[in-house]
C-alpha cells in the first residue's frame, strides 16, 4: 500500500505514520523540516515501512501544490491512501490585530487543504481507487468567538470534503472528514485543556486508521463522543449561544 | 499541560511541563526557563521515580514523552537507537516480534529509556547480567553549556559514567543506543518456591540464582517470631517457541484517588495472610507470559493512587553480602514492630558485575524493596533502618527516595562529587538539592 502524507511531522500524522508502516506500507512524506522528516523517516523504517520517502513542502507556497503531488505520484508509481494532517493553531487575538498573520492561517489551514484536496481529488478519479482523508475538526463545526477563524478554515475543509465525497463516490474513492476533539499534540501544547476529554495522538490515529480501512467514507468524530458533543453545542439557539462565552 | 508529580506523590510538589516532541525544541526550552528567572530545569520521562530525584529544583521540567522515535535499529545485531522518551514498554512492542527483548528490565515496563539510563535500573537478572547501563554502548545528551555531544566508554568517558545513574543532572539524554538480548519465546519458565522463613531464603538464594536467568522474592514482612520473613522464592528462564504478539493493554484502572489510603494495617495483614496460605504446592513451576512475570503491577493504570492523596513512600535499601542475613533480619524485625509493611515486599540478591555508572546502586548484595503508605511515623521508622543499612555498609536507591539523609548519601555514594563535577549548570533536582546542597 502506498500512503501520502501531507504534514507528516505533526504529532497525529506521525502516529497514524506509524500503523501503517507495522503494515509495511510504502510511505511518502511531505512536511516543512527536513531534519525532522529525516527522524521521522528512520523510525517508519525502524517499524517496518517497506520503503519512506520525503520531500520538503510549504503549505503556504500555493505555486508548489501541484508539483509536489507530481513528485510524490513519480516516486510512488501510484498512491493508495492520501491523508492531509498539515495545519497550525491559530492565535486569534493575534490575527485580529495583523491581518497578515490572519491571513497566512487561514492559507494555511483552509485554502492549502481545500486545493490539495481537490488536486488529489482529479488523481484518484483518473486512478478509480482510493482513500483521500483531511483531518478537520470539531472547531468547524459551529462557529465560536474565541476561534472563529481557525473554525472557518476547517469548516471550509469540511464542506469541501463533503462535496468531494459525494463526486467520488461513483469511481469508488472514499472520502474521509476526520474531527478531532481535544487531542495531546505539540500542536496543543501550550494550552490548558481539560484533562478528561484529551485524548492521545495513538488514540487519534487508531481510529484514523481504522476508518481508511474500512473504506469509510463520511466523517469521523475522534473520539467518538465529540459527534454529540457538537450535536448539542450545535442545537443551542443563537440567542443563547451568543451570551455564552464559548 | 496538567502538573506533573512523581510516583509516590510525596513530596506532592507539582512539575509544569514543557512538552518536548523534536530534538530541536531542547535548548530553546532550557534557555527559556533560564530566562525566566527560574534559573534550572530538569528532564522528566514517564514519572515513575517514586520521590524526589525526577522533581525539578524549579518545579518546571522538560516533559520529553514525545521524544520517542526510533533513530536505527539493527535487527539482525539487536543494535537499537532510539530517543529517550521511547518506554520500555514500547521497545518490547517493537522488538519482541523480531526476536528481541530488553537486557535488562524494571519492575513496570513504563519507564523511558532516558529514565532506565538515568536511575541505571536494574532487574530480576541482576545477579547474571547487571544493570541497564552495562548494555548501553552510546549516549547523546544535550548540555546548555556545549550543546549536543555524544558519548561511550571511550569517547568523553567520564560525561558517559556520570550519565548513567546520573539522576538526569548531567544533560539532557536525547537518545541512548543499547544492545537487546535475543529471544525465541515471549513466554517464560518459572519455578516458584514457598519458604517458611527468612533464613531459608538466603539458601535457596545461594543454590538457586546462579541457575536462572531471573530472581527475585516475595516476603511477609509482618509475620513474627519463627514465621519471620516468610515468602515465595520465584526464579525464571525465558522459554524456547513461539512470540505471542498479541497487543497486553491494562484493563484495569484506579480512576480515582481514595480518601484514604487503601493500604493499611488490617489490609495488608489480611492480604499477606490469604497471599501466603493460598493452596501452593511448596515447589511448583508454572510457564508465564512476560507480561504478567515482569509486570504484575502493570496490568492495573495508576495503581499508586491506591495510597490515597497522602501518597505513599518506597524503601529500597541494597546490604552487601557479608553482612546482608544479619542486617536484612534486623530491618524485616524493625518493620514488623513499626507494623507498617506493605503488600509487595521484595528481596533480591544483586551479582558483582560493575556498572559503567558512578551513582550506580546496586551492590553485591541482597535488595529489599518495600512500599509504605505515607503517615507522620514513618520519619521514625526510616531514621532507624537508615542507621541499620548504613550500619552494615549498605545505601539506598536514589530513583525510589524522598527521606535519605546528605551523610549517608554521601558516605554511600562517594563517587557523587564526580557527578557534581559534570553536572549541567541548567539542571537541577530536588534531590539533589537536598542530599548535597549546603
Amino acid at each position: 500500500m502506498n500512503v501520502l502524507i501531507i504534514g507528516a511531522t505533526s504529532t497525529i500524522a506521525e502516529s497514524l505514520a506509524r500503523l501503517f508502516a507495522k503494515e509495511s506500507a510504502h510511505l511518502f512524506l511531505l512536511a516543512r523540516d527536513p531534519t525532522r522528516l529525516e527522524a521521522v523517516r528512520g523510525d517508519l523504517l525502524a517499524h517496518g515501512a517497506g520503503r519512506v520517502e520525503f520531500e520538503c513542502f510549504d503549505a503556504a507556497k500555493l505555486e508548489t501544490l501541484e508539483s509536489v503531488l507530481e513528485s510524490a505520484w513519480n516516486v510512488m508509481g501510484t498512491i493508495d491512501v492520501a491523508v492531509i494532517c498539515h495545519g497550525t493553531l491559530t492565535d486569534q487575538d493575534k490575527a485580529e490585530c495583523s491581518l497578515t498573520y490572519a491571513a497566512q492561517q487561514f492559507l494555511v489551514n483552509g485554502a492549502s487543504a481545500t486545493l490539495l484536496m481537490t488536486a488529489l481529488g482529479v488523481r484518484f478519479a483518473g486512478q478509480e481507487h482510493g482513500s483521500l482523508a483531511v483531518l478537520g475538526s470539531v472547531a468547524g463545526d459551529r462557529g465560536r468567538a474565541s476561534n472563529y477563524l481557525y473554525a472557518a478554515a476547517k469548516n471550509a475543509v469540511a464542506v469541501c470534503a463533503e462535496g468531494l465525497r459525494a463526486k467520488l463516490y461513483k469511481q469508488g474513492v472514499s472520502v474521509l472528514t476526520v474531527k478531532p476533539g481535544y487531542v495531546r499534540t505539540a500542536m496543543t501544547a501550550d494550552l490548558a485543556l481539560p484533562e478528561p476529554l484529551l485524548a492521545s495522538a495513538d488514540r487519534v490515529a487508531r481510529d484514523i486508521h481504522r476508518a481508511i480501512k474500512r473504506g469509510k467514507t463520511g466523517v469521523l468524530y475522534t473520539p467518538w463522543y465529540w459527534r454529540w458533543i457538537m450535536a448539542v453545542i450545535r442545537l443551542i439557539p443563537p440567542a443563547i449561544f451568543n451570551r455564552l462565552s464559548l | 499541560m496538567s502538573d506533573l508529580l512523581s510516583w509516590g506523590r510525596y513530596p506532592r510538589i507539582p512539575q509544569q511541563a514543557i512538552p518536548i516532541y523534536w530534538e530541536d525544541q531542547v535548548a530553546e526550552a532550557v534557555s527559556k526557563v533560564q530566562k525566566n528567572g527560574t534559573g534550572s530545569t530538569l528532564a522528566y520521562g514517564c514519572g515513575r521515580s517514586y520521590g524526589d530525584s525526577c522533581l525539578a529544583a524549579s518545579n518546571r521540567v522538560l516533559h520529553m514523552q514525545g521524544l520517542n522515535r526510533v533513530l536505527e535499529a539493527d535487527w539482525g545485531s539487536g543494535m537499537i537507537r532510539a530517543q529517550t522518551g521511547m518506554t520500555i514498554a514500547d521497545l518490547i512492542t517493537l522488538a519482541l516480534p523480531r526476536g528481541w527483548f530488553p537486557p535488562v528490565t524494571p519492575g513496570t515496563k513504563f519507564v523511558s529509556l532516558g529514565g532506565a539510563v538515568a536511575n541505571d535500573v536494574h532487574g530480576k537478572n541482576h545477579h547474571r547480567v547487571g544493570t541497564f547501563g552495562c548494555h548501553v554502548t552510546r549516549l547523546c545528551v544535550y548540555r546548555s553549556d556545549i550543546g549536543v555531544v555524544e558519548c561511550s566508554s571511550e569517547d568523553r568517558p567520564e560525561l558517559f559514567a556520570a550519565t548513567i545513574g546520573g539522576l538526569g543532572l548531567t544533560g539532557i539524554i536525547l537518545w541512548v543506543e543499547l544492545r537487546l538480548k535475543p529471544v525465541t519465546s515471549s513466554n517464560l519458565r518459572t519455578r516458584t518456591i514457598r519458604f517458611p522463613r527468612l533464613t531459608r531464603f538466603f539458601e535457596l538464594a545461594a543454590t538457586h540464582d546462579k541457575e536462572h536467568e531471573y530472581s527475585a522474592s516475595w516476603i511477609d514482612c509482618l509475620a513474627s517470631g519463627s514465621a519471620l520473613g516468610r515468602g515465595y522464592y520465584i526464579v525464571a528462564d525465558h522459554m524456547d517457541g513461539d512470540i505471542d504478539e498479541r497487543p497486553r493493554g491494562s484493563r484495569l484502572a484506579m480512576p480515582i484517588d481514595p480518601p484514604f489510603s487503601l493500604v493499611n494495617r488490617w489490609t495488608m495483614k489480611l492480604f499477606n495472610a490469604i497471599y501466603f496460605n493460598r493452596a501452593l504446592r511448596e515447589d511448583s513451576q508454572a510457564v508465564l507470559d512476560f507480561n504478567p512475570y515482569f509486570y504484575p503491577l502493570d496490568g492495573i493504570s495508576n495503581w499508586n493512587r491506591i495510597y490515597g492523596r497522602r501518597g505513599f513512600q518506597q524503601y529500597q535499601c541494597v546490604v552487601p553480602a557479608k553482612t546482608a542475613p544479619a542486617a536484612i533480619e534486623r530491618v524485616v524485625n524493625e518493620i514488623r514492630r513499626a507494623r507498617s509493611g506493605s503488600f509487595l515486599t521484595v528481596l533480591k540478591c544483586c551479582g558483582s558485575i560493575q556498572s559503567p555508572g558512578v551513582l550506580s546502586f546496586p551492590l553485591e548484595g541482597i535488595t529489599l524493596a518495600m512500599d509504605f503508605p505515607q503517615s507522620a511515623g514513618l520519619d521514625a521508622l526510616f531514621q532507624r533502618l537508615d542507621d541499620l543499612v548504613h550500619d552494615a555498609g549498605g545505601r539506598l536507591y536514589p530513583a525510589k527516595d524522598a527521606h535519605m539523609q546528605k551523610e549517608h548519601f554521601q558516605h554511600a555514594y562517594p563517587g557523587w562529587t564526580q557527578v557534581e563535577a559534570q553536572r549541567d549548570p541548567a539542571l537541577m533536582s530536588r534531590f539533589w538539592q537536598r542530599v548535597t546542597g549546603p
